[in-house]
C-alpha cells in the first residue's frame, strides 16, 4: 500500500505518504490564500522525500472539510483528478477527524476550526482508552463560537485559539496533518480498527455546511425618478 | 499531423467547465459542462455556484473529452489551463485540476491567458493566424480590442470597456424586456422581427472628444440606462413595449460601436485581418455587420463557429499547442491563479 493523503481545509496545505505501516513523508505549508499554488509542489515533494514514484500510489485520501470553500476545493479536485489519472480509488475523510486523531488523552473533547465570518466548524469526540481511535459523536456543524455546547469539554484546533472567551483555553493540535488523515485511513482500509470502526471513510464530496451566498434579484430598479 | 503534440486544455474562468483536446492545430474534442441553468434565476453568474459546479464537472468532463478524442490520458503530451482573467474561485478549480494531471502524467503544464486563448482558437478552424491581426473579444465578462503580433508572446490591448461588458449589457436589457438569462441569444432572436432604426439609442464613446481619449475603448452603461429610460417612459405613457424594435435598436447600437471601432483599429494599425471571439461573437447581427464593414474596408474577417466563440477548453488547448510548437517554456508547478491577469501576459511563468 502507498497512500497519498492531502488536506486544504484550513490555513495549512498538507500532504503525506503512508506505506501501510507508517507515515513515510509529510509536508505542511501554512498560507491561507495560496492553496492552489502550494499543494501540487507539496505532493511532488513528499514523493521525492520518500523516493517513491507517483505510479506506486494505491489510494488517495483527502480531507473533505468542513473548511473555507475555495481552499477546500483545491484538495478535493486534486484528489479526484489524481485518482482518475492514476486509476486509484479516492477516499474522503472529515478533516476534523484528522485533528481528533492527533489529540492525546481519553474522554470527551471538541475540535473547532476557523469557519470565518465569526463562526467555527466543530465536532464532538470521545476516546475510550489511550491509543484507541477517537469516535465522532456529534457534528460536523458550523456555529457561532458562543453557541458551541462546550459543557466543560476541552477544545482543540484553530477555532479555540481564535475565540478563547467562548472555546479556550485552546489545546493542541491546532491544524490537521495529512499524516494523521493517512494513518486514520490506512487503519480503516486495513479493517484493523477496533469494532465498531470509529471513523468511516466517506466520499470525496466536500462538507460545505453552508449554501452559496446568492439571492434572486428583486424588482427592477427604475431609472426615471 | 500525427506527430504534432497532443495537448489537453482546461477552462474554468466563469460558468463553463471546458476540456478540449487538440493535436497540433487539429481539434479532436471539445467537451463543455455549463452551470448556466443554475445561475438563470439569479440573472447573472454566482461565483460560488459556478465553483461548486466546476468541482463536480471536472473529472467527468476530462473523461468525456478523452473518450470523444479517442485518446487515453497517458497519451497526452502537454497540458494547458486558464490562469486568468476570470472568477478567482472558479479559476482555482481548473488550475488545481491541471496541476494534478501534470503531476499524474509527468507532462509539462502551460498556464495561459483566457483572452489570448479566445484568439488562438480560430487557428483550429481557419488555420494559422496572420500576424499582425486585430482581435475583437466580446463576452459577458470582457469587451476588448487586441493587437496581436504573436499569439504566444505578443498581444497588446488597444482598448476595452470602461464599464459593462457587451454581453453583460445584453443580459441586462434582456431582463428589462422580460427575456431569459443569458440574454444574448434571446435578444438576437426577437430582434430579427424588429426595426434596428426604430429607436436611435446612443453609441458610447464615439463622440469626437471621446475618440481622443478612448479611441478603442467601449462603454455600454449609458446605452443600458437609455434603453431603460425609453422603456419606462413608454410604460408610463401606457404604451405596449415594442420588444422586437427595442431589442433590435439596442443590439444595433452595441454591434455598430463594436464593429466600427474594430475596423478602425485594423485600418489604423495596418492589420489586414480582424478576428472576432467571445460569446457575443455568436450574435448574428454582429457577424453580418462585421462582414459588411470588413468587406468595404478590404479586411479579411475571421469568426470561429459559435461553439468555439463561447468559453471552452479547446481554445486553451489550441493556445497550449501553439506555445509547445513555438518552443515556449512551460509554467512551474506553483503556477498562480490571477483573476485580473493582463492580456499582455499570454503565458504565466
Amino acid at each position: 500500500m502507498l497512500l497519498l493523503a492531502l488536506d486544504t481545509s484550513g490555513a495549512t496545505v498538507t500532504a503525506a505518504l503512508h506505506d501501510g505501516t507508517s507515515v513515510i513523508a509529510e509536508r505542511a505549508v501554512t498560507n491561507a490564500r495560496r492553496h492552489a499554488e502550494l499543494l501540487a509542489p507539496a505532493i511532488a515533494a513528499v514523493l521525492d522525500d520518500a523516493g517513491r514514484d507517483r505510479t506506486e500510489i494505491t489510494d488517495i485520501v483527502v480531507g473533505v472539510g468542513p473548511g473555507p470553500f475555495t481552499g477546500l476545493r483545491v484538495g478535493v479536485v486534486t484528489a479526484r483528478v489524481l485518482g482518475a489519472a492514476l486509476g486509484v480509488p479516492v477516499h474522503g475523510v472529515c478533516s476534523l477527524d484528522g485533528i481528533a486523531e492527533d489529540v492525546s488523552g481519553t474522554g470527551d473533547f471538541l475540535v473547532a476550526t476557523d469557519a470565518r465570518r465569526r463562526e467555527v466548524y466543530w465536532a464532538a469526540y470521545h476516546r475510550d482508552a489511550d491509543g484507541a481511535p477517537p469516535e465522532r459523536r456529534d457534528g460536523p456543524h458550523v456555529s457561532r463560537p458562543a453557541e458551541v455546547p462546550v459543557a466543560g469539554r476541552p477544545v482543540t484546533g484553530r477555532g479555540a485559539t481564535l475565540y478563547p472567551d467562548d472555546l479556550g483555553p485552546a489545546g493542541e493540535p491546532f491544524d490537521v496533518r495529512a499524516g494523521a488523515l493517512a494513518a486514520l485511513a490506512a487503519r480503516s482500509l486495513a479493517g484493523s480498527g477496533t469494532a465498531p470502526t470509529p471513523v468511516t471513510l466517506c466520499s470525496s464530496e466536500p462538507m460545505y455546511l453552508r449554501r452559496p451566498d446568492a439571492t434572486p434579484p428583486g424588482a427592477r430598479k427604475r431609472v426615471l425618478t | 499531423m500525427t506527430d504534432a503534440p497532443l495537448v489537453l486544455g482546461i477552462e474554468s474562468s466563469c460558468d463553463e467547465t471546458g476540456v478540449g483536446v487538440v493535436r497540433g492545430s487539429t481539434l479532436l474534442a471539445d467537451a463543455v459542462a455549463s452551470s448556466v441553468d443554475e445561475h438563470a434565476r439569479f440573472g447573472g453568474v454566482i461565483p460560488e455556484v459556478a465553483s461548486r459546479a466546476h468541482l463536480e464537472a471536472m473529472v467527468p468532463t476530462i473523461e468525456r473529452a478523452c473518450a470523444t478524442a479517442g485518446v487515453r490520458l497517458t497519451d497526452v503530451d502537454a497540458l494547458a489551463v486558464t490562469s486568468g482573467p476570470g472568477l478567482a474561485g472558479a479559476l482555482t478549480v481548473g488550475v488545481a485540476a491541471a496541476k494534478a494531471l501534470a503531476l499524474a502524467l509527468g507532462v509539462p503544464l502551460y498556464g495561459v491567458n483566457h483572452l489570448a486563448a479566445h484568439v488562438a482558437v480560430d487557428i483550429l478552424e481557419h488555420g494559422p493566424l496572420p500576424e499582425p491581426s486585430v482581435a475583437l473579444l466580446a463576452s459577458g465578462g470582457h469587451s476588448s480590442l487586441l493587437f496581436v503580433t504573436d499569439v504566444t508572446a505578443d498581444v497588446r490591448p488597444l482598448g476595452q470597456t470602461i464599464d459593462d461588458a457587451a454581453g453583460e449589457a445584453f443580459d441586462k436589457i434582456a431582463r428589462l424586456l422580460g427575456l431569459p438569462f443569458p440574454g444574448g441569444p434571446h435578444v438576437d432572436r426577437v430582434a430579427v422581427d424588429g426595426d434596428p432604426a426604430a429607436v436611435a439609442f446612443p453609441r458610447g464613446l464615439t463622440a469626437r472628444h471621446d475618440l481622443e481619449r478612448h479611441r478603442y475603448d467601449f462603454s455600454f452603461s449609458g446605452l443600458k440606462t437609455a434603453v431603460a429610460r425609453w422603456v419606462e417612459r413608454a410604460e408610463a405613457d401606457g404604451r405596449t413595449i415594442p420588444v422586437a424594435d427595442v431589442a433590435a435598436s439596442f443590439q444595433e447600437a452595441v454591434v455598430d460601436v463594436l464593429t466600427r471601432k474594430a475596423v478602425a483599429a485594423c485600418v489604423e494599425h495596418g492589420a489586414g485581418h480582424l478576428l472576432i471571439g467571445g460569446g457575443v461573437a455568436a450574435n448574428s447581427r454582429l457577424r453580418a455587420l462585421a462582414e459588411q464593414r470588413c468587406l468595404a474596408a478590404g479586411i479579411r474577417l475571421r469568426v470561429p463557429r459559435p461553439g468555439l466563440c463561447t468559453d471552452n477548453g479547446a481554445m486553451v488547448a489550441a493556445l497550449g499547442a501553439q506555445l509547445v510548437a513555438r518552443g515556449r517554456p512551460p509554467s512551474a508547478l506553483d503556477l498562480v491563479v490571477d483573476s485580473s491577469l493582463p492580456v499582455t501576459t499570454v503565458r504565466v511563468g
